[in-house]
């Protein structure tokens, strides 16, 4: 088209007069974009000299010197061996690695309830299909925040003491410090275990690749979901009974005031993952349902009339191409359940925002440094799951003919 | 020769239609289809009843001290006693018409804008976005008109939801609109620094967004300079928002045929009028339903300004739960704030799917 015309005028003889150089479109540009960028410049400095007068006005020497004195402060849960003697560089770690945990135990839940949901959403079942839409309803539209606040304060902490605990089965227990259950003890000879399950694992992996390579040949196919659970649950199950059970269970049991032994999860960690899963689960079901119909009718009528049973149809026609639908906002909703899980801070559980940017803010006044890396954890964190997703994006994206 | 007369039709048979036809049809289908609505039914004849005993039958409706709550069910004496804080926080009982008018101005301009048919819709809405906030300040902080002066910090509850949300977006959209703009640029610098801002506030998490505003703004600022929570709240949320705004609009600028802008650019117009005549106009119409959905969730996350003390209907609620003389009422708080919540989010999602079918015009894109 365009050499078209270049070629048309060029044949009249007639060259397109040039326009003088202050309305050249790429002068323009390059004046718009060095003012701009001084602009910038200018600003950034501005807030630079402010900041730097401030701090000196305040008696504060800013920098990362502050992350080797010790923090002085307690923190309720770490996953890692923490005291108040430990440096402020430690509740740095704690208080990521407890983001980190309730992230993903948050995604883990709030991906199979909000599976769970948007097939129940979608059944031919009226009633269940109801139950579903009201559920969506409700928690999507009530603030993150609230919920939090309602399962610890309502529900949480009106639980009894200790001592009149709910019981199940007298192994986990339920009170207002938290949930107490059983804790494995892993023997001598589990090693075993872990090497079979392992071992497993690899054979599953081996055996599926080698399925689909025989399919693509020859068209013959293989149960390899049957095979693999086979495998999965024979091997370390084989392991487990040659080695002679080596697996205790230490029992929470009431001791005095309080529980001793087995694993607590504190009524924060309970409130914030529960809060975060029912919120999340409402949106992630309605992302799963619109992939189901985005998949066209035709295609599992095409599907059966090729003589896919029902259930090969779902798995190798239907959730494939749902899947492509369904990835893009799932990423942004596990994203946002993490940058959600800074919330904690409402309730006093202790993850990055609460302990870091907020008690060992309040001790060293290190505003600047300690905003900033906050900020950036949860930005690179942010960073690398779009980049992930976005190449696993490109690499399942539909190839259009 | 026989003459054969038609019969006349059967009438389907009696287990195909009406109501046994719709319950075999939607409930009992299938042996599985038929458990499940069993156990639904069984887990809803367990709480519904339950929870209608607790919220109404057994309910203290009247009086104006805990002791009026003697049974066992809910307690919303606690919300009428509280009723007039959680609307308007601690703003002075008789200077309340104050925000009664400003509500009943902004109700009608919204009135007017949604109602089809209504002529002079652009001013309508430059009123409201432009005019009507001056008015609506002026009319709450008063000091001038012989308005007597009442500080930001006695503002709260509903009223507070409401302006930090309303105030949020309006600021956020102009500033958006520029950054989707100026990330669809052939300016190689000009994109960077819009993708950057973009990915940078979307990011991070609102609370700290908020903490940075009420900690660190102060520090940009000359020494001396200092300005009120509210605002620096306000700021945090606005730069925080217009990056979400920027997205949504970016999806309406994309939606927009690459046609439109190269007929403009044959018409002879430049730039910025290519954008403000034709392209624009298109673009933000397609994403009206995307911006209210982006506004949904800045209601609900206004509900994090409560962290940084301020008290909006969230943070009022949860405060009066603490007094002394009113302990034990946690549920009843947040049933209620929650039933606002989810009035005020739940009618603007509908809002926005019936504008999104409106909208409709069946030649989106190419």
């Amino acid at each position: 088209m365009s050499s078209d015309t270049s070629a048309h005028s060029q044949s009249q003889g007639i060259a397109p007069s040039k326009p003088p150089f202050w309305r050249n479109p790429r002068v323009h540009a390059l004046f718009y974009q060095v003012v701009l960028l001084i602009g910038v410049f200018v600003f950034f400095g501005y807030i630079f000299h402010n900041t730097v007068v401030n701090l000196e006005n305040q008696g504060i020497t800013t920098g990362f010197g502050f992350l080797d004195q010790e923090a002085g402060f307690g923190i309720i849960q770490s996953l890692i061996a923490y005291t108040p003697a430990s440096t402020y560089a430690r509740t740095f770690a704690v208080g990521l690695l407890n983001t980190v945990l309730v992230s993903v135990v948050g995604i883990f839940l709030a991906t199979i309830v909000g599976l769970i949901v948007g097939l129940a959403r979608l059944s031919k079942n009226w009633l269940i299909s109801r139950l579903a839409a009201v559920y969506i309803e409700t928690f999507r539209n009530i603030p993150l925040l609230l919920q939090i606040l309602f399962w610890y304060f309502a529900v949480l902490q009106a639980l009894p003491s200790p001592r009149q605990s709910f019981s199940l089965g007298e192994v986990a227990f339920l009170n207002i410090r938290g949930i107490y259950l059983p804790e494995p003890v892993f023997e001598s000879g589990f090693g075993v275990v872990f090497a079979a399950i392992a071992l497993a694992v690899v054979i599953v992996a081996a055996l599926a690749k080698w399925a689909h390579r025989r399919r693509m040949q020859t068209g013959q196919s293989f149960h390899t979901v049957w095979t693999s659970l086979a495998v999965l649950i024979a091997l370390p199950g084989l392991a487990f009974a040659v080695m002679g059970a080596p697996l205790g269970w230490s029992l929470p049991s009431l001791q005095g005031f309080n529980f001793t032994g087995g694993i607590t999860v504190i009524p924060e960690l309970a409130a914030l993952v529960i809060a975060l899963t029912i919120y999340t689960a409402s949106s992630i079901a309605e992302i799963v349902r619109s992939g189901i119909l985005s998949v066209s009718h035709g295609q599992t009528e095409a599907a059966s009339s090729l003589g896919l049973s029902t259930g090969k149809i779902t798995r190798l026609v239907v959730l494939p191409q749902a899947m492509r639908v369904v990835i893009p906002p799932l990423t942004s909703q596990y994203l946002n359940l993490m940058k959600n899980s800074s919330l904690a801070t409402a309730i006093g559980y202790p993850d990055l925002v609460n302990v870091f940017a907020g008690t060992t803010l309040n001790q060293t006044g290190q505003a600047v440094v300690i905003i900033a890396m906050t900020m950036s954890v949860y930005l690179t964190i942010s960073l690398l799951i779009s980049f992930f997703m976005n190449w696993y994006n490109r690499r399942s994206a539909f190839v259009e003919q | 020769m026989h003459e054969f007369e038609k019969h006349p039709d059967l009438p389907p048979p009696t287990s195909q239609m009406g109501v046994v036809g719709w319950l075999r049809k939607n409930l009992f289908s299938s042996i599985p289809n038929s458990i499940m609505t069993v156990i639904a039914l069984y887990l809803l004849y367990l709480t519904i009843p339950a929870m209608v005993e607790w919220a109404l039958i057994n309910a203290d409706w009247v009086g104006s001290s805990r002791e009026a709550c003697s049974s066992d069910g809910a307690c919303w004496v606690f919300i009428y006693a509280r009723i007039n804080q959680f609307l308007y926080g601690f703003y002075p009982v008789e200077e309340q018409w104050r925000v009664n008018l400003g509500a009943a101005i902004f109700v009608v301009s919204l009135l007017l804008l949604v109602i089809r048919g209504v002529p002079g819709k652009a001013w309508i809405g430059g009123f409201t976005l432009l005019i009507f906030p001056v008015i609506a300040f002026f009319l709450f902080s008063g000091g001038i008109f012989g308005l007597e002066k009442i500080s930001t910090s006695n503002w709260g509850g509903l009223m507070l939801t409401l302006i930090l949300s309303t105030v949020g977006i309006v600021a956020a959209l102009p500033f958006g609109i520029l950054l989707a703009l100026g990330r669809r640029s052939d300016m190689p610098i000009v994109r960077a620094l819009c993708v950057s801002y973009i990915e940078l506030w979307r990011g991070v998490p609102l609370i700290t967004v908020l903490f940075m505003a009420s900690v660190m703004l102060p520090l940009f600022l000359p020494s001396g300079v200092n300005f009120d929570k509210l605002l620096r709240a306000l700021v945090g949320i606005a730069l925080f928002q217009s990056a979400y705004v920027a997205e949504v609009v970016r999806g309406g600028l994309q939606a927009i045929a690459k046609g439109q802008s190269e007929a403009a650019a044959s018409l002879g117009l430049n730039y910025r009028k290519t954008m403000a005549l034709i392209v624009l106009p298109q673009a933000l119409k397609v994403v009206i339903p995307g911006l209210v959905v982006t506004f949904i969730e800045l209601f609900k996350d206004t509900t994090l300004v409560s962290i940084i003390s301020l008290f909006d209907l969230l943070g009022i609620v949860q405060s009066a739960l603490t007094d002394p003389s009113w302990l034990g009422f946690a549920i009843e708080g947040y049933v209620f704030a929650g039933l606002l919540y989810w009035v005020f989010c739940f009618g603007m999602s509908r809002y926005s799917m019936h504008l999104e079918r409106r909208f409709e015009t069946g030649h989106k894109g190419s």
